[in-house]
């Protein structure tokens, strides 16, 4: 199983054809309290760049960006009761949905976690 | 003036502390061009509190105030006795002029009741959760269908016949501009609501169905089979309230299926007003929908104590927040007629609530037999609570008109309402409430045997 | 703290709740004047109610075998249990009655009683919006003598009165610009909002079918001229610019824009929230707008009511007024207010109006406060208004720009609101410290946070309607908690200390969202 992470703090967890993404520790520490997840319906088609989740604090609503395309087969049932599982553990049981990768290609050019790391220490 | 408390020394005083020479160096970023040099001319200068007093009863003495007649108008509006208390209660100033409560730390008292009001509306419509209101029953109803179509993700509305004209018109209104199908009809003159026809024009591409309940002619629709309906064709069944007395005697939307209740408030604490404001009610019945839902909501939580209080809440489906992806483009609510709701209801309670629908009803019933016996006038309802249509031979409007001339506010025709429909200019909306009197309900009858004589 | 008090009182804790002051726990929970009120669904029942009226049983009725059977819930209280139940609660509220309340860009000012009393008149209050004409041709009239004050106040060629606030005016304002452009034949797609822009500007653009485009500020928090001009073309159906601005700034530009939006073929939408800073001073209608909305809960003094009802009837220039929605008034001359709804729009040469915002006439009790106050203040009373409202805000930022960081300070003066910015306080104080800090100083904060442009952002608009003396006051508080952010003191984080809540768990609310009471018996 590989990582991938974006620079909009999304990490993919790649495993034969199923990607998992969910939101860094970073990012949710960034966003501060998680309110509330909004994740895609199984079956929806997800685009690359477009938005296929929301995550919400008390204050910020944000726009989670699909980092690559495909077919969601499964969205994160846990966060419905306890979105806190983003803030308690981003990347691990706090994942937002699971996905049919449409076009491998598109993990091209992704960070891996040391890439990651620096980038966050840049910002 | 006596608005403006600065004295000509405290304004010399304060521009040398700011260091202008004069209140136009303040002014400076506005084109000189565009400046206005003095008062705007042909406009009249300050007036004192007496003079302005006395200007404004003037005008106000050239209308026939309700209580002043005989009344008998309802049709989305409605007469009933507010206790004195509400308007004393909505005067005090810690209401009048606060904020909306956005600071809740010293806002408490409004949010307070603002939860007590959500809690009262969603009991009232058999729901389980209502906003902190909308502006007005109508714009409340196209929020609605805008939340409806969030839900279905179709584009297709279904109006019952039977919704009040002006409220169909601001959906239509509103659904030019957003792209939605509208399939509207006009009432027909008969004793029970088509609910036949109205079910048959819910398809599959139906995002809702819009039904009043009772509706614009005073008839009782049953809700629970248009519900199945529509719910059978995945659409939900919005259902449409103006009296909302007229849910103490009859069942709740929410307990037939209404999957989005919304209606007018103002027969409860708010008064006729000209037409507002007014206060707009919206609640669904499943939880499910309440990340849908427009408008406020207020949540109860605790303090930094452990002390029970109340904050405005699920604010990321609001404008200031999400800005063009916001569930609506409200910001405000109508919080102080949301509070004389409350404060009406409180004083009411269920047990008042039943008794004021109870009466109502019965005498409307006695009325309606009274007028039904003036020959040329025929009732027109199987079904009704406290409004109801009399069909006359002849234009209805006419004898409005007429009646109103002679000091008598006769009803509201359906020539008011639907101007260019030939075949409903025979219909009168007839509304009575606690506040007729049987003398009234004899002069009417009277005046309109005359008329039709 | 050096804020003068006159009689010399001191807030004193009574109840050791917080562990920071002396003094014994009580049986109520109460603090002496500082009262606790259960809900009203604890106070009662739903068997007592405290209205007279005869106990009737629904018996044999016509109600189409719809009768209700299942209980409501419904709690009622006797009249005095209701006074006391809402007394009670008014008193954890601030309001303008009880001191300075500076929100920015709302405009909280004094509200005349005189306004309370006239739209209480059994002519006003208690008139249908359906009876007949000639039973309400003093309401008409009422109707017809506002629209024409805000028709001369602000240079304009006719006005739509029927949006029922703000938001529903920006709604208003824009369906006009959309009903005239597809008129044309020339339908848009895109209308430009500035990034310091209210919420709602973006919001009414979305729902009326755009797409929005943000532009942006230049240096000195202005809409950037020539950004906004190489934006421009045949797409923008409108620019959507608040002046003055929300950062408390008076656009400079706004006729140059104006001409550009229009050479463009675009139309000017003008966001009149901050209309009190300039009412009798310029008109908007001098600088080449299109349309703009009037709050009359701000400019106006109508009253805020913890959250409306407001009211926002929008001006509109020659090219737009066609297209304003029905119904409205018109006067012919004979001096006869007439109303002019979908059947008689074509005697009147409206049969253009995009359609009905609302089901009446929109907010006559707001009409008939708002005209009270315009006429007792007149042109030259309004005129006053603007300058003291300028006055004390520019008092307040040159009293404060020493310790608190200014933005735009340097460039000149503001107009009606100061904006500061959070740029000195010490590690880890935020404008939220400061302004629950404000709140145990006895004042209700600043806006916070808005506009985004500014970090940490605290807009304060002081109005006309404060003394002096008043806001020596304010200021020397506001210095006093600026100080204490400067000097990095953490107790603020705790903040406020002396309200009746402290501090509310707000990711709590959002989380577990308890929106309406339930019986916990029946839990």
């Amino acid at each position: 199983m590989a990582r991938y992470f974006t620079e909009e703090h999304e990490w993919i967890d790649v495993e034969g054809d199923t990607a998992t993404v969910g939101i860094t520790d970073y990012a949710q520490e960034q966003l501060g309290d998680i309110v509330f997840v909004e994740l895609p319906s199984v079956g929806t088609v997800i685009e690359k760049g477009k938005d296929a989740a929301v995550v919400e604090s008390v204050k910020a609503a944000s726009d989670v960006y699909a980092p690559i395309s495909g077919v969601a087969t499964e969205a994160n049932a846990a966060l419905e009761d306890d979105p806190a599982l983003v803030n308690s553990s981003a990347e691990e049981d706090g994942w937002f949905f699971k996905l049919t990768i449409a076009d491998k290609s598109q993990l091209e050019g992704l960070m891996d976690e040391a890439a990651y790391k620096s980038f966050v220490d840049g910002l | 003036m006596r608005y403006l408390p600065l004295t000509d020394a405290d304004r010399s005083a304060m521009l040398a502390k700011i260091g202008a020479s004069s209140i136009d160096d303040l002014f400076v970023d506005v084109p000189q061009e565009a400046r206005l040099s003095g008062p705007i001319e042909g406009l009249p200068l300050h007036a004192s509190e007496m003079a302005v007093e006395k200007h404004m009863r003037r005008l106000s003495k050239k209308n026939l105030a309700a209580a002043d007649a005989p009344f008998f108008l309802g049709a989305g509006a409605y007469r009933h006795h507010v206790p004195a208390s509400v308007d004393h209660i909505i005067q005090r100033g810690e209401f009048l002029t606060a904020y909306t409560p956005y600071q809740p730390e010293i806002a408490q008292g409004t949010l307070q009741m603002l939860f007590e009001f959500q809690s009262q509306v969603a009991r009232l419509y058999g729901c389980a959760v209502a906003n902190a209101s909308m502006y007005d029953g109508s714009t409340a109803c196209w929020e609605a269908v805008a939340m409806a179509g969030r839900v279905t993700r179709r584009k297709r509305v279904v109006l019952s016949g039977a919704l009040h004209p002006h409220y169909a018109e601001v959906v239509r209104t509103m659904a030019k501009f957003t792209e939605d199908e509208i399939a509207d009809a006009l009432p027909s003159l008969q004793g029970a609501p088509d609910n036949a026809g109205l079910i048959a024009r819910i398809d599959d591409d139906t995002s809702c169905v819009v039904v009043q309940y009772p509706d614009i002619l005073g008839r009782i629709p049953d809700l629970a089979a248009i519900a199945e309906a529509a719910h059978d064709k995945g659409a939900l069944l919005i259902a449409v309230n103006t009296e909302p007395v007229a849910l103490g005697a009859i069942k709740a939307p929410g307990e037939l299926g209404a999957d989005i209740v919304v209606g007018e408030g103002q027969a409860i604490g708010v008064g006729l007003q000209f037409g507002g404001p007014y206060l707009g009610l919206f609640a669904v019945r499943d939880t499910k929908h309440v990340r849908q839902m427009p408008g406020r909501l207020c949540g109860e939580t605790v303090d930094a104590e452990g002390k029970r209080g109340f904050v405005l809440t699920l604010s990321t489906r609001e404008q200031h927040i999400r800005r063009e992806k916001a569930t609506s483009n409200i910001c405000t609510n109508s919080g102080l007629c949301a509070l004389a709701f409350s404060v009406h209801m409180t004083l009411l309670g269920e047990e008042g609530l039943r008794r004021l629908a109870a009466w109502n009803h019965t005498l409307a019933c006695k009325a309606a037999d009274r007028l039904a016996r003036v020959p040329g006038v025929r009732l027109l309802n199987d079904s009704f609570f406290n409004e109801f249509t009399l069909v006359i031979d002849g234009d209805a409007r006419e004898i409005v008109r007429k009646l109103a001339d002679d000091g008598i506010l006769a009803g509201v025709s359906l020539g008011r309402l639907y101007p260019a429909e030939d075949a409903l200019k025979g219909g009168l909306l007839v509304t009575v409430t606690e506040t007729t009197t049987e003398e009234d309900v004899e002069t009417l009858a009277s005046a309109l045997q005359e008329a039709l004589a | 703290m050096n804020a003068p008090n006159k009689s010399g009182w001191k807030p004193e804790m009574t109840a050791a709740d917080d562990g920071m002051h002396n003094g014994p726990r009580t049986v109520t929970g109460n603090r002496a004047l500082m009262l606790e009120e259960p809900l009203i669904f604890e106070l009662a029942g739903t068997d007592t109610t405290g209205v007279d009226l005869p106990e009737i049983e629904l018996g044999p009725n016509r109600l189409g075998g719809m009768e209700r059977t299942a209980a409501i819930g419904l709690p009622g209280l006797s009249e005095p249990e209701t006074v006391r139940h809402y007394t009670r609660l008014s008193r954890q509220n601030y309001a303008i009655d009880l001191g300075l309340f500076p929100l920015g860009s709302c405009t909280m000012k004094h509200n005349p009683r005189l306004n309370e009393k006239v739209a209480r008149m059994p002519g006003f209050a208690d008139v249908h919006p359906l009876q007949p004409v000639s039973t309400v041709r003093g309401a008409l009239e009422v109707i017809n003598e506002l629209a024409f004050w805000l028709i001369d106040l602000t240079g304009m060629h006719g006005v739509a009165m029927s949006p029922k606030a703000g938001a529903h005016g920006e709604l208003c304002g824009i369906l006009c610009i959309r009903a005239a452009l597809e008129a044309r034949g020339d339908p848009r797609e895109v209308v430009l909002v500035p990034e310091s822009a209210h919420g709602t500007n973006p919001a009414t653009a979305a729902f009326a079918g755009y797409r929005v485009e943000n532009i942006p500020a230049n240096a000195e928090g202005r809409v950037d001229l020539e950004a906004l001009k190489a934006r421009l073309g045949p797409d923008v159906a409108a620019v959507m610019i608040t002046n003055p601005n929300t950062c408390g700034l008076f656009e400079r530009d706004m006729k140059a824009i104006s001409d550009a939006v229009h050479a463009a073929g675009g139309f000017v939408y003008c966001d009149g929230a901050n209309f009190n800073a300039i009412v009798g001073k310029v008109r908007p209608g001098d600088l080449g707008v299109d349309a703009m909305h009037i709050n009359l809960h701000k400019t106006f003094s109508t009253p805020h009511g913890g959250g409306g009802p407001g009211s926002g009837p929008v001006v509109l220039s020659e090219a737009l007024s066609p297209f304003g929605p029905l119904p409205f008034t018109a006067r012919t001359a004979d001096g006869v207010v007439h109303l002019v709804e979908e059947e008689n729009a074509a005697e009147f040469d409206h049969t253009r109006a995009f359609g009905r915002m609302t089901a009446f006439h929109g907010q006559m009790g707001m009409f008939t406060r708002a005209l009270a106050y315009i006429l007792s203040h007149g042109a030259d009373g309004l005129r006053q208004v603007a300058e003291d409202a300028v006055l004390n805000a520019n008092y307040i930022l040159r009293s404060l720009d020493d310790l608190l960081h200014a933005p735009f300070g340097e460039g000149g003066p503001c107009m009606h609101e100061a904006l500061f910015g959070d740029r000195g306080f010490g590690e880890g104080l935020s404008t939220l410290d400061l302004a629950k800090s404000l709140i145990d100083e006895g004042y209700h904060p600043m806006t916070m946070y808005f506009p985004l442009v500014v970090h940490g952002a605290m807009l304060i608009e002081p109005t006309e309607t404060e003394s002096k003396a008043g806001l020596d006051q304010f200021i020397a508080a506001l210095r006093s908690v600026a100080e204490r952010a400067r000097a990095g003191d953490v107790s603020m984080k705790q903040a406020p200390y002396y309200a009746p809540r402290r501090r509310l768990d707000e990711t709590l609310a959002a989380r577990k969202p308890v929106l309406a009471w339930s019986d916990p018996d029946s839990a």
